[in-house]
């Protein structure tokens, strides 16, 4: 029977959370890197039991770990993220210049064929890529030096590359999206880079169809689609038909479409899943209930999910990259909340229980299905 | 010519111990004159995965929550290139890394 293993960043640390296939009965392992900030953990596709994390703190810095194991024993690997050549600047908060710093690494993505092969998405916003297993990190230093790379500026958590989503059909086109400037494209492997942002109306923006400057706070895509694109913006849901050329959007009936995560049934890929937040000035569920909403139509028309979610006195979060689908025949769907919860559903979505209740605030949510 | 070896003892921070997976105090082999700079040199050398930890990888400037004390000194705003204390060069005393105390 398969395997299915959760990978939690959390504020404290990190955990992994296994189950067999049906997903009732959790072993929870951990905490692993205690004390430390984990901000992402994810297993390479090309081989499960290679495991990368981001383990970071504001007193020591930035270290990535590896696992051989599937997270049984980890190695500290290479740490040193510079910016290729003269770092130059970015806008600051208050519209000033203000030079490149590296602070924290938001999101590991292995590559889809070579467990050695990983990207790394930073703040201040930048991708870096490691052919060795992350023991080097060199800069695809053409995202940062786009034209509009001198007016990005930080959103309120800091400029931070936290999207990174690869093509399974063509190596050469990759994703990422950055808050607060917006989505963009490759179609050379990282060298030139395209802003995607059409579409994307943002009213805190002095022009709010400007061409960067939106806070993209996640993307998803289904890997049989590549060229279809899901968004959850800072508010407003969006959808991509053609590759991010143009986005139109989806929010539809939800109560509220602020939010930060968005995914993909692993089946259906017509089916998303949110979880819709108060606002950007309360980040927490309307009327304190938690609500997962789920749409089968790619968009418009969405349904709330609330079978074994707290419907009163709820006031948590659930941040960008803290929820994932696992690939079993009844898609299972996975989320961690600020109040340290990481609820599961084994019927895409239909019913929900706690796997744990009690971890330090979940940054980030990975699942893999083994075989 | 060839410099005097001393055996410097120095105690991490537990997030540090944890990592290089070491005991709360650690022995270096510095050349004279013992400074920040060489202990830290032949600490990171010693422990690779201590490298930006405790300075910048490219500036090598301390990093800024971090302290350096020894005999009852704090040495943190003092230049790496100077010597340290006779009784830190000499292995009575250690230098002590220390974490700002943050938290509520």
């Amino acid at each position: 029977m398969s395997t299915v293993r959760v990978l939690v960043g959390t504020r404290k640390g990190a955990f992994i959370l296994t189950s067999d296939g049906m997903r009732k009965n959790w072993q929870v392992s951990g905490p692993l890197f205690t004390g430390w900030e984990i901000y992402h953990l994810k297993g390479s596709p090309a081989d499960p039991n290679r495991l990368y994390a981001s383990q970071s703190s504001g007193w020591f810095g930035q270290q990535i770990q590896r696992s051989e194991d599937g997270g049984a024993n980890w190695t500290p690997v290479g740490n040193k993220f510079a910016y290729e050549g003269v770092p130059g600047t970015h806008q600051w908060y208050d519209g000033t210049p203000h030079p490149w710093e590296f602070k924290r690494v938001w999101h590991l993505e292995p590559s889809l064929a070579d467990p050695d092969l990983v990207y790394a998405g930073v703040e201040d916003a930048a991708l870096f890529k490691s052919s060795d297993g992350g023991a080097t990190w060199s800069e695809l230093a053409g995202l940062r030096g786009h034209d509009s790379g001198p007016h990005w500026q930080p959103g309120a958590g800091g400029m931070c590359l936290h999207t990174i989503i690869l093509d399974p059909g063509n190596a050469e086109r990759m994703y990422i999206a950055i808050s607060a400037a917006g989505a963009f494209r490759t179609d050379d492997g990282g060298k030139s880079w395209k802003a995607i942002n059409k579409g994307l109306v943002s009213n805190f923006i002095p022009n709010s169809t400007a061409e960067v400057g939106h806070c993209v706070h996640h993307v998803a895509m289904h890997r049989e689609r590549p060229g279809v694109l899901f968004m959850q913006k800072h508010w407003d849901v969006m959808r991509s038909d053609d590759a991010g050329e143009s986005w139109r959007e989806v929010s539809g009936n939800l109560p509220t479409d602020f939010g930060f995560v968005i995914d993909v049934h692993a089946h259906e890929p017509e089916t998303l899943y949110v979880v819709p937040i108060k606002s950007d000035s309360e980040h927490f569920p309307p009327e304190g209930k938690l609500r997962v909403y789920r749409s089968r139509t790619g968009g418009n028309e969405w349904e709330a999910l609330t079978k074994g979610l707290p419907q009163k006195d709820c006031y948590v979060n659930v941040l960008r990259d803290a929820m994932a689908v696992d690939s079993l025949d009844t898609c299972g769907v996975y989320f961690g909340t600020t109040g340290g919860q990481v609820y599961a559903s084994a019927n895409a979505g239909d019913n929900w229980t706690p796997i744990v209740r009690d971890l330090p605030a979940v940054l980030s949510v990975e699942v893999q299905t083994l075989p | 010519m060839s410099c005097a070896i001393r055996r410097v003892r120095v105690i991490l921070p537990y997030h540090l111990r944890t990592l290089a997976q070491v005991g709360a105090e650690v022995e270096l082999e510095v050349g004279e004159p013992v400074t920040v700079r060489r202990v830290l040199d032949s600490l990171e050398g010693r422990y690779p995965m201590l490298r930006g930890t405790i300075r910048d990888h490219a500036t090598q400037e301390r990093r800024p929550f971090l302290r350096f004390f020894a005999c009852e000194q704090d040495l943190s705003h003092d230049p790496p290139d100077a010597p340290l204390p006779d009784a830190l060069a000499a292995g009575k005393e250690p230098l002590l890394i220390i974490g700002a105390i943050a938290g509520g």
